[in-house]
């Protein structure tokens, strides 16, 4: 009776949204839309007038060949550091319930690594480690960036700790790395605040698109976040790992 | 229809069966399992649907790094219980 009832609540539910989003003005077709009608243009064109060539255009607006990176890092930079400060606030959370500052040991699951993961698990890290780490400087390139990249980091910590049993990353280092990264994300902040009269505005020359050293301060704000998000995700790891040791 | 219309038909069908299991399934390391699944195949979704950094990210969090912290926390539960 109460599997039929939340079958046909649902049921309701989605035939409402269906009817609400189908000849809605603000929601048309996929491929019906005129783009320059939107904000979005800009951000596609990059506020020229020629199509933008990968390769050869000049120190466009914004630099980035990714389009979502330019959105990201450059338009919508001050949402990225909210996002930022929500996983610096999520991991604080998990480190207090979790963690604490008193001597700390690993957590005993009764897991026996066996011999394929001890002894893949180094190669494994180094080319888990390389990928995040590419993933991150090319992020104004490629699919990826800070977030990815700084995940992909911290999963391969994770590897190290599912190989040892009492292996224990330098947890102390991670968050002085954190703390450090995301001052300098909001020092470019403020820099751009003083010299260019906006937060987090790009002050640096954008040069070619589609160069690795291109499109000013994108590669090293995406660098920051990198490292902040993977230290931060590798601190939550250790914190659910370990356990305190009892007096 | 062409072979990528009728491999996202088969990709919703599938992502709607599994994440209906991952709901129904009595035991809780069997379900998280099926949540894994369903961010993989989550990935092949949004590939298809032409938003790669969207993939890279659900393909590293979803699947690697959420699914691990429910399975550590789970274990411990487990030991915890067993005392």
């Amino acid at each position: 009776m109460k599997k039929t009832l939340a079958f046909i609540v649902v049921i309701v539910l989605s035939l409402l949204i269906i009817l609400e989003l189908n000849n809605n003005d603000l929601f048309p077709k996929f491929g019906d839309v005129d783009l320059t009608q939107r904000v979005s243009y800009r951000y596609v064109t990059k506020n020229l007038d020629f199509p933008v060539i990968f390769g050869e255009t000049q120190n466009p607006e914004s630099g980035p060949a990714n389009i979502i990176t330019s959105i990201i890092v450059d338009y919508r930079s001050f949402d990225t550091l909210g996002e930022v400060s929500v996983l610096f606030i999520s991991s604080f959370g998990v480190a207090f319930l979790l963690g604490s500052g008193h001597i700390v040991k690993r957590l005993d699951l009764n897991l026996k690594p066996n011999f394929m993961l001890r002894v893949g698990a180094k190669p494994l890290f180094a080319i888990i480690l390389m990928t995040g780490v590419y993933i991150t400087l090319h992020g104004h390139l490629t699919p990826g960036g800070g977030f990815p990249g700084g995940a992909m980091i911290a999963s391969s910590i994770l590897l190290l700790y599912l190989a040892d049993q009492q292996f224990r990353a330098k947890i102390k280092g991670f968050k002085l790395l954190e703390s450090i990264s995301g001052t300098l994300y909001v020092a470019i902040g403020l820099i751009g605040l003083i010299f260019a009269n906006y937060f987090l505005r790009n002050f640096l020359p954008t040069g070619t698109v589609g160069n690795l050293f291109s499109s000013g301060i994108i590669p090293i704000i995406y660098v920051l976040v990198g490292l902040k998000v993977g230290s931060e995700i590798s601190g939550i790891v250790d914190s659910f790992l370990t356990t305190e040791e009892p007096i | 229809m062409t072979l990528i219309e009728i491999t996202k038909i088969i990709l919703a069908i599938l992502l709607l069966l599994i994440s209906f299991l991952a709901v129904n399934e009595k035991k809780i390391i069997k379900s998280v399992i099926y949540l894994s699944a369903l961010s993989m195949l989550t990935v092949v979704s949004f590939v298809l649907m032409r938003a790669p950094d969207a993939a890279v990210t659900e393909a590293v969090i979803g699947s690697g790094l959420v699914t691990s912290l429910f399975i550590f926390t789970l274990l411990s539960v487990n030991k915890e219980e067993k005392k």
